[in-house]
This record gives structure tokens, sequence and C-alpha cells, in this order.
């Protein structure tokens, strides 16, 4: 699907906007209200399907206790919150695309690309990138590496592609239910390999799963990899530890399904001075080697720093003031207060 | 203070004093025992702080609730003494414990 959508964005003309918030946990989330209490119009992108960052995919329903003034608050009533408070500004959210490229063009304007071909063009970049771009974890298996692309999939792209293989998907959640489900008729055979004879997934798709198995469509292995046999790039086999001893299951597609963890990615290639891959900026603006560029939230490091979504917040109110003398060079910014200020009130909405 | 102990993939081990009331994960951590990660700090949602119980404190330890079974489908070679060390409390009863590290978190 991704595939197919990059060739038609390629050929569309870039987006153009004054900023461009490159990722939308809490801390990009409030860049977008700072920078809309000063003029600035932004586009936001996560790669992510949802807004919320760590949050909302790490502990949506776990309780943080040091957000001022919420005693206490879930991940995701915070993200809820963030995005109730921000909808004033009306950003615009692209999901489920990550910003590969960063470049500024000759007219000082800087030039991004996402992973699915679309192009933007903004005044000011923010870097709100937190621990990194969400990726799927991969099973620490010798020789994995090898086989990425031919043979193991993190993500179905096309699913044509899985056409008569012998197919094993590996886990207990949602992602390895339902493509167990889409997956068992067009595949050959398809394993579903879990460690327990229980799933996490939604109960329809385990009823689902298990009825599949109970037709023989789909076989039920309990137990966990511990070995990949194949050559050149194509997996053959794997070994499966399970209750009863070792068993050798024929494969020439893998789908393992272990989570997401996060992973620097791109940002590092974007000629940004890091310290230990943590992107290096100032404490009066937050703004990183590049003039123009900023970096809030967990992705950055200065002397002091502590990952909290305080923290964070602190920084984007900062960066913002910096961005408006990019953005509005014209323009005098003056001091003011939500509470008293009719034009800040009339940008919320509430005036 | 309570002694746990912790066995390298390679057989070395460490014994460490921790308070009660910490975690066997915290007792890690401030110990500086390799291959206990630890990336969500406790918040049993990352299963990088993944033990084997030694089959001899399995019934002291007791069985994983359910949010920390779900965490361990995350982990590698998951075993029936595994544990996620942050949801452990460390409490006078287990002085002696004695855990061993995975060859690999995930
Ligand atoms: C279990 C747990 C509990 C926590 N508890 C607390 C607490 O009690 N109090 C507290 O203050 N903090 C807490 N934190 C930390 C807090 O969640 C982080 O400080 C906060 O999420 C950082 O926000 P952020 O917006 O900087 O980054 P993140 O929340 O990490 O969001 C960054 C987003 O950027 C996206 N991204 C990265 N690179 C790209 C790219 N190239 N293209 C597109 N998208 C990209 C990612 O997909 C992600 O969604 C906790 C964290 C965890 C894991
Ligand atoms: S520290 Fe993350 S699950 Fe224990």
């Amino acid at each position: 699907m991704a595939l197919d959508d990059a060739a038609e964005v390629v050929e569309t003309a870039a987006t153009e906007i004054d900023a461009v918030v490159i990722g939308a946990g809490p801390v990009g989330l409030f860049a977008v209200f700072e920078l809309g209490l000063v003029d600035i119009k932004t586009v936001v992108i996560d790669i992510l399907d949802k807004p919320g960052g760590q949050c909302a995919e790490l502990y949506p329903e776990k309780p943080i206790y040091d957000i001022p003034a919420l005693p206490t608050v879930t991940g995701q009533e915070l993200t809820d919150r963030l995005m109730e408070q921000i909808k004033p500004f009306g950003a615009e959210f692209v999901f489920g695309e990550r910003v590969d490229e960063l470049a500024r063009a000759e007219d000082g304007r800087f030039h991004l690309k996402t992973d699915a071909g679309r192009a933007l063009i903004a005044k000011v970049v923010v870097i709100a990138a937190g621990g990194g771009s969400f990726t799927p974890k991969r099973p620490p298996l010798d020789g994995i590496e090898v086989y990425e692309g031919s043979s193991v999939f993190y993500a179905v792209r096309r699913m044509e592609d899985m056409r008569g293989k012998d197919m094993l998907i590996v886990g207990g959640g949602d992602s390895a239910l339902d493509w167990t489900l889409n997956l068992a008729p067009i595949a050959k055979s398809l394993t579903l390999l879990h460690r327990r004879d229980e799933f996490r997934g939604a109960p329809h798709s385990v009823e689902k799963m298990r009825s599949l198995v109970a037709e023989g469509k789909v076989r039920l292995l309990i137990g966990q990899m511990t070995k990949l046999h194949g050559e050149n790039g194509s997996l053959e086999a794997v070994t499966v530890k399970t209750a009863g001893g070792e068993e050798h299951v024929t494969v020439n597609a893998m789908l393992p399904f272990f989570g997401l963890t996060m992973k620097l990615g791109p940002v590092a290639h974007w000629g940004l001075n890091l310290n230990e891959n943590l992107i290096l900026v100032d404490t009066e603006k937050f703004e990183t080697s590049e003039k123009g560029i900023f970096a809030v939230g967990d992705i950055n490091w200065y002397p002091g720093k502590l990952k909290l979504i305080l923290s964070g917040f602190h920084e984007v109110a900062l960066m913002a003031q910096a961005a408006h003398k990019i953005v509005h060079p014209d323009k005098k910014l003056m001091f003011q207060y939500t509470t008293s200020s009719s034009s800040l009130q009339k940008k919320l909405g509430v005036k | 203070m309570v002694k746990i102990t912790f066995i390298q993939p390679d057989g070395a081990s460490q014994t460490v004093e921790a308070e009660p009331g910490l975690t066997v994960m915290e007792a890690a951590k401030l110990n500086d025992i390799a291959g206990i990660e630890a990336e969500c700090g406790g918040a049993c949602a990352c299963a990088t702080c993944h033990v084997y119980v030694e089959p001899a404190w399995v019934e002291k330890t007791g069985k994983p609730a359910d949010i920390e079974e779900d965490m361990l489908d995350f982990a590698f070679d998951v075993r029936t003494e595994s544990r996620l060390s942050c949801q452990i409390k460390v409490t006078p009863e287990l002085d002696g414990l004695t855990v061993r590290v995975p060859a690999k978190q995930f």
C-alpha cells in the first residue's frame, strides 16, 4: 500500500508550511500549541498511526504523577488532552510516515522527505523525535539480518508477495493474529508460533484463529524460535523449541511480531551535532547546530537535561520565541499572557 | 539489607545488597549488573529486565501477574522460571535470592 502511495505523492508538489514538527509525542504536540500562539502554522509527522509518542504507545493506561496541576493522568489521557488543547491551531497531521531526509535549500528553507515520498518545505524544523522512531523489535537470532527484506518481514507491504509461501508468523498480539487471519487464505501453509497457548490479541481474532486451526488451515505451534536455517538470504527452516523437544519447521517467509522499540533512525544522518545519540542544543532557544532546526523533548541534550515531559513543555515555549524570529522576521513579538491577552484568546478560539 | 546474587550467562556471579522495597531490577541497575537493560525504567513495558529465577527461589518470588505474562511475550527464550526483575519486590524473605541474567535481552 505504502509503495503505491509513494509514487502518487512524489508527483504532487511539495507542501509549503511555516514549521514541520517531527514527532507527535507529548512534546511535539505542545510545540504545536506554543508555535500556534506566535502565529506559526505546523505540519506534524509521526511514524506511528496515532499521536502521543511513548505515552500512547508504551504506557497508555499507566498514571503519570508529575504533570503540573494534574495530580494523576494516564499516558492516553495526557495525549487526548493535548490534542484538545492544540485543536484551535489546526495543525495538519501526517501519521504512518517517517521523515527520512532533511536538508537546507538555497533559499534557506528546509526540504524534508518521508519514507512514503511526501515532500515538504518549511521555514523552521522542530525535531521532537523522542527516543527515536518506533521500529519493530528484531528477534536476537544469529544471522537474522541477512534474511530481512527477503524472507523475514516486520510489516507486510503487499499481501500478494506472500502468496504460495510457507509462512511462519510469530507472536501473540493483534498484529500476529490479524496477519494470520489475512494471510492464511493465500499462503501455501501457515504456522502461528507463540510461546504460550494464551493470546493478548482481541478475543474475536483469537476465536477466528482457533477455528482456522480446527479446520486445519492454520497450524498453531506453542514454542520459541532458537535458530534460523537458510542460504543466500533465503530462509529455509526455523528450529523451534517446544515443550516436547525441538522441531524443524519448513519456512520461506517469516513475520516476527515482538512489539516496538525506539531507534534513533534517520535523525543521525542530518548532519547535526550529537552527544551520545542525542541532539545538542542551547538552553536559550533549544536550537541545534543548524540555525532554524530546533530539537525539543527526549531527543535533545544540554547540561542538566532531564527526560521529563514537563521539561519538554518548557523547552517548546522558548523554542517558539526563537522560531518566530525566523518565520516572521518583520513582526515584533510582545510577551503576553493567555489569561489577559485578547489577541491570544482569539487565536485560541475562546474570544 | 537483602543479598541478591546475579549470575551471568558465562557463570560470573555478583552478589549485591539491596534495601527492601526496591525491585530486583533497581538493585541490578544501582550496582551496574550487565545484561539488565530496563529500558522503560520499571513500568513493565519493555521486557528488557528479564531474568531466570533459580528454581529453589521460584516459590518465594511467586508467579508473574497477567500484565507481566503479557510483557514476557516480548522477551527472548522465556522459561517457566522467567520473571521481569522490575516486578519482583525485594523483601527480607528474599535474602539470598539468586537469579540468572539471560544471554540476550530483546
Ligand atoms: C514507561 C514510561 C513511563 C514514563 N513515565 C514518565 C513520568 O511519569 N513523567 C514524565 O515526565 N515522563 C515519563 N516518561 C518519559 C516520557 O514519556 C517522555 O519524556 C516523553 O514521552 C518524551 O516526549 P517526546 O515528545 O520528546 O518524545 P516521544 O514521546 O518519544 O515521541 C517521539 C515521537 O517521534 C516519532 N519519531 C521519531 N523519529 C521520527 C521520524 N524520523 N519521523 C517520524 N516520526 C518520528 C516517534 O515515532 C515518536 O512517536 C515515561 C516513559 C516511559 C517509557
Ligand atoms: S524494566 Fe521494563 S519491563 Fe522491567
